[in-house]
């Protein structure tokens, strides 16, 4: 039951019905529209096809309506995609350019390796978001949590900007998440509310933002609110904490010789 | 009568470098080292040295060495130097050989022919740095099943005592007088910072050491040196003493020039006394008997600390294990053919026991067996080298194991076997204040507080290599085992598969 | 004393390395529905298997024989059915004995035969045991001492169907989608890597009417193996998930503890939790430990476990394989992947994904106390 695209090469809007498509077939199409100079591409009735958005190297936009499947994104360098749903595990995984918007909550390994490029998940995230995110030079990735996430947030960070919002939790609830920032050796984390400091990783060291952190705070909680319809200035009404790395080699008395 | 006995060492001094300060002469008690009146120079005598390492470690100018001798006898497998030797010396005493620490004979080592598991692809490693690692243990007796009240949602079942550590590492028994006061502190305080046990040994509990009661087992031995109701009450837990890797079967020795003034007031006999371990408990001559002393130690400490029973490992250990399992004890300890020693005929600790990993196994298994594992942990000891030998110790079943020599290396000793003198440059196995305070209890806690942390964070390493992160499912996890170099009758005492297979 | 080493090879590392994916979901009003939904959810997560086992369990679907054990039992030879067989009719009283209808499915290749009997125990024959006890044993006897025969299930008003295949041909084969109502149904789809596919070692795995999904491997089967078999359970199918199946039985049915407790056993809080826990807690979660150490599952899973009335679904303590979770209505789904859920109910009331190591449970409203009027379904799927 492969799809052809609703409408012939060479259109810069290009809808694609991918009931049924197993997802090399759907990437295949993908690819093809690219090629073929598309612009914009929508996407309907995704359940599960795995590895959208990767291999498309241009900055492509893409509107996914369903559920598409892990590895959204993975090694993407320039497409922005928007998922219309949920997301599942490994979105953005070692993600280098460009974007991802899910209208939703994601799964685990948000980000893992990403080394550049925005992600905005509008509600909870799963285990490991942003593990081991790095940045190199002008790569630096910035990701942002609408609501909160599960344990290992930040595992062995080694750059960019994770900030989480809690914007789900509900009055008097606290973000749950243990083992936060576990290994962090690079990057820096905005937590809005409080965690307990065993919630922390060892490595990690907590701070006011300063005012060159807010003014970044304030760029993205607005591109997050702009994104999903929701008050900046409310959500930036309510403190955050800042967790910063301790160490840049945070395992010194580890080995004998 | 002239002794036919060649020198075993050969000291070698620099010259160029010795600048007659005589820290060797003061650092030696066994007079290798002296200063000669008529030339000024400091000189040796081989004859006295034991290749003990303390001049060397300790000399200013790096002017030392120590060789082993290179008189040789004729090449001969049956008739080697040792057996020479120990001729010579029972022909010019009439004595039986004595010797300190544990066996050196060439016993098969099983921890070197078993090898460790690691997680490739189906299954995660674990990075330990960054997730958790639980090592903590709890040893005691528990039951096969709990009951649970489903109106209020709680346990109706209490445990008995359980004694929880941070590493499934403890000390072994060692006794003050067959180590120094100064070792035993620094035993019990690195227990008490690492969050695990140590052992009193049969010498009974030093006064100033009391403090430490949460991290010590007090031990009750044939010779019950120092056991009264406060030593008892003292403790975290209660060991009986049946027998000693080292030396099975036979009872103990500490001559009387090493009950000093504290040894004396702590074991509670006379200085200067001969202080006689029998063979056996006199109250203990079966197993009815065993389960007798047992609930009387349980009885005088009211049922609120858990009774060890140490065996040296023998033929039939399984059999004896599940014996003691049905006579209530919480634990036993097991401690195998290279278990050491202060001071044992030689030709026992050469040539009685099993080696502990067998014995481990056949315990664990039978229990197993038997369905009574679940009443008792099982702590091995005897040989112990590094955290190697540990974790696959935990993999044939052990809930702990017990290190005693390791815990000495960490404190200076360079095994050089001759505990039974009494006069241990490193100020371990004295009791002579002039040699004790060279353990600095300061530095020597620090010291066995390292070792125990280093091996921890190579457990916690290999544990996450095998994508394990709490020991308890590791323990007694053979799978996670495999062989090399080992017979089918081996592999099937072990439960361990072939490498390969 | 048990002889251990004869009832099972002592060396024992016969176990399968698993990936997976698993499905499950459950109409806790009971309604009974067929297998149209499952069998198009697993074909969705087609990829996650590799086509060397796939399975099912139905809850609620032999409503004509509810008291009796249906047991579906899988036979390599006609040697093996006959001494079954008459082991069966001696042991039990047997109301029906039929083969499990299948049809012709290209991909299903060199299909044992499947029968299955409906059986009351001999009251006579149970001298003093729970008829349950009573059923374990004979099982057990079949799969370990009877070549060539294995009981694929032996609950009340339940099943397993299972085979080598993806689930769709799976399904097919044993026309699940046109055969079957049930009120709960599990799926399961292997990724073996060291055997080829056996027909015993597709999951479910199953004991009375516990049944047992499972994505991951279990590092600690080793001690979970050794422990269970010192309380009579043999482990025979050569996989890591039958040991699941037993530590449930043990844990709930001989030790009565409630499932949210058994999860607590299997996927127990870390000790740095417990020791923040007030002093009642810390006891009662320490002492779990202390215990039932023996029976955590370590390394990745996610488990799905159902018996009458109840679906379970639990992820390892620091979640290393997935599970999401979500509600329509009286509907509860459990799944490795959410696309799979909203594939066949696109418009959920919520879907979630829980926490390591935190059970999700649904519960039939009906099977509740009386009281059970306000049994909405925010009542029967607790998390």
């Amino acid at each position: 039951m492969t799809k052809k695209l609703a409408k012939g090469r060479g259109d810069r809007q290009v809808k694609i019905d991918a009931l049924g498509l197993p997802y090399r077939e759907l990437n295949a199409l993908l690819r093809e529209a690219v090629a073929g100079g598309a612009e914009s591409i929508e996407l309907t009735n995704v359940y599960g096809q795995r590895y959208i958005g990767t291999d498309l190297m241009k900055p492509v936009r893409l509107d996914i309506h369903g559920t598409p499947g892990n590895d959204l994104g993975a090694f993407m360098e320039g497409p922005r995609i928007t998922v219309h749903g949920n997301g599942q595990d490994g979105i953005a995984n070692t993600m280098n350019e460009g974007e991802i918007i899910v209208h939703g909550h994601a799964g685990d390994i948000l980000a893992m390796s990403a080394r550049g490029g925005r992600v905005f998940v509008r509600d909870d995230v799963g285990y490991r978001a942003a593990i081991h995110m790095k940045e190199y030079g002008e790569k630096k990735p910035l990701v942002v949590v609408g609501g909160t996430a599960q344990d290992f947030l930040g595992e062995y960070m080694a750059g960019g900007v994770l900030v989480v919002l809690g914007l789900t939790l509900k009055e008097g609830e606290r973000h749950r998440a243990s083992y936060i920032g576990t290994g962090m050796h690079g990057g820096v984390i905005f937590l809005r509310g409080a965690v307990e400091k065993h919630q922390l990783g060892k490595e990690v060291g907590v701070a006011e933002p300063d005012e060159a952190d807010r003014k970044l705070l304030r760029t993205l909680v607005g591109q997050y609110a702009e994104y999903f319809d929701r008050d900046a200035e409310e959500i930036l009404k309510k403190d955050f904490i800042k967790l910063f790395p301790l160490y840049l080699r945070p395992y010194g008395r580890l080995y004998v010789y | 009568m002239k002794t036919f006995l060649p020198n075993k060492f050969i000291i070698e001094r620099n010259h160029g470098r010795c600048i007659h300060c005589q820290v060797c002469v003061n650092q030696c008690s066994y007079e290798a080292h002296y200063l000669d009146p008529f030339s000024g120079e400091v000189k040796s005598r081989d004859r006295n040295c034991t290749n003990c390492h303390r001049c060397v470690a300790f000399c200013p100018t790096e002017a030392l060495a120590i060789r082993c001798s290179p008189l040789d006898y004729v090449p001969n497998r049956n008739w080697t130097g040792e057996v020479i030797e120990d001729i010579i010396k029972q022909s010019e005493s009439g004595a039986m050989v004595l010797t300190g620490m544990g066996n050196d004979k060439d016993h098969p080592i099983y921890w070197d022919k078993l090898l460790l598991n690691a997680s490739q692809v189906t299954n995660p490693s674990i990075d330990p740095l960054r997730e958790p690692m639980e090592l903590r243990t709890t040893l005691g007796r528990k039951p096969d099943r709990l009951a649970y009240d489903k109106a209020t949602g709680r346990l109706i079942t209490k445990l008995a005592p359980q004694l929880t550590i941070n590493t499934p590492i403890i000390f072994a028994a060692m006794s003050y007088g067959a180590i120094s006061l100064t070792a035993h502190e620094s035993l019990a305080r690195a227990a008490s910072i690492a969050g695990t046990l140590y052992n009193t040994g049969e010498g009974g509990l030093h006064k100033s050491l009391y403090k430490y009661g949460a991290n010590t087992i007090v031990q009750v031995a044939s010779g019950r040196f120092g056991v009264h109701p406060e030593y008892l009450d003292a403790a975290a837990a209660i060991e009986i003493k049946i027998g000693q890797g080292a030396k099975p079967g036979i009872g103990g020795h500490l001559p009387g020039e090493k009950v000093s003034a504290e040894v004396s007031v702590t074991r509670m006999i006379p200085m200067g006394t001969d202080a006689l371990s029998p063979a056996p408990h006199h109250d203990i001559y079966s197993i009815e008997d065993l389960a007798q002393l047992i609930y009387a130690l349980k009885e005088a400490t009211n049922y609120t600390k858990p009774v060890i029973v140490k065996i040296s490992a023998v033929h039939n250990a399984a059999a004896i294990a599940s014996g003691m399992v049905r006579a209530g004890a919480d634990m036993i300890c097991l401690d195998g053919l290279r278990g050491s020693t202060g001071a044992a005929p030689k030709i026992i600790r050469d040539n009685v026991g099993i080696p502990i990993e067998l014995a481990l196994a056949a315990v664990d298994t039978r229990l197993r067996q038997e369905g009574i594992r679940n009443q008792t942990s099982i702590i091995a000891s005897g040989g112990i080298r590094n955290s190697g030998d540990v974790i696959k110790a935990i993999a044939l079943g052990a809930d702990a194991v017990a290190i005693g020599t390791a815990a000495l290396v960490a404190l200076g000793c360079t095994v050089c076997q001759m505990c039974h003198t009494g006069k241990c440059p490193w100020g371990i196995a004295t009791t002579n204040l002039a040699l004790t305070k060279r353990i600095n209890p300061d530095i020597g806690t620090q010291r066995l507080v390292n070792l125990l942390r280093g091996w921890s964070l190579e457990i916690e390493d290999m544990l996450g290599g095998m994508g394990i992160n709490a020991l308890e499912s590791l323990r007694g996890n053979r799978l996670h085992l495999r062989g090399v170099g080992l017979t089918d009758t081996e592999l099937e005492i072990l439960g361990v598969k072939m490498a390969g297979a | 004393m048990k002889d251990l080493n004869r009832i099972n090879n002592p060396h024992g590392d016969d176990k399968v390395n698993d990936a997976c994916s698993i499905f499950g979901m459950m109409d806790t009003s009971g309604r009974r529905f067929g297998g149209g939904d499952i069998i198009k959810a697993m074909t969705l997560m087609h990829d996650r298997g590799n086509g060397l086992g796939a399975g099912f369990a139905v809850y609620g679907l032999y409503p004509n024989f509810p008291q009796h054990y249906a047991f579906h039992i899988m036979y390599l030879s006609r040697e093996a059915q006959q001494e079954v067989e008459s082991f069966l009719q001696d042991q039990f009283c047997i109301d029906l004995a039929e083969e499990v209808p299948t049809q012709p499915t290209p991909a299903i290749v060199d299909p044992p035969l499947i029968r299955r009997y409906f059986a009351l125990a001999h009251p006579h024959r149970l001298e003093g045991r729970r008829e349950d006890d009573y059923v374990v044993s004979q099982v057990m006897r079949i799969n370990t001492q009877m070549d060539g025969a294995f009981v694929f299930s032996s609950g009340k008003d339940m099943g397993v169907f299972k085979g080598v295949g993806y689930p769709e041909d799976v399904a097919q084969f044993y026309r699940l989608e046109t055969d079957y109502q049930g009120y709960l149904w599990t799926g399961h789809s292997r990724f073996p890597t060291n055997t080829p596919g056996w027909w015993g070692g597709a999951h479910p795995f199953s004991i009375l009417d516990w049944t047992v999904i499972h994505n991951g491997e279990i590092s600690s089967y080793g001690i979970n193996r050794r422990y269970l078999e010192m309380y009579g359970y043999h482990c025979t199918m050569h996989t890591d998930t039958e040991v699941i199946a037993y530590a449930v039985d043990l844990l709930i049915r001989q030790h009565e503890l409630p499932l949210e407790v058994v999860a607590d056993i299997l996927a127990p809080p870390l000790w740095s939790e417990i020791d923040r826990q007030g002093p009642e807690k810390k006891e009662f979660y320490t002492t779990l430990r202390q215990v039932y150490g023996s029976l955590l599952l370590n390394g990745p899973f996610t488990i799905v476990v159902a018996h009458r009335g109840e679906m379970i679904g639990l992820t390892d303590r620091i979640r290393l394989r997935p599970l999401t979770a979500a509600t329509r209505g009286d509907m509860l789904y459990l799944s490795s992947e959410e696309s799979a859920i909203r594939l066949v109910s696109p418009k959920l009331d919520r879907a979630w994904i829980p926490m390591g190591g935190e059970p999700i449970v649904g519960r039939l409203k009906a099977s509740l106390p009386t009281k059970a009027a306000k049994a909405a379904v925010k009542e029967s799927i607790s998390h």
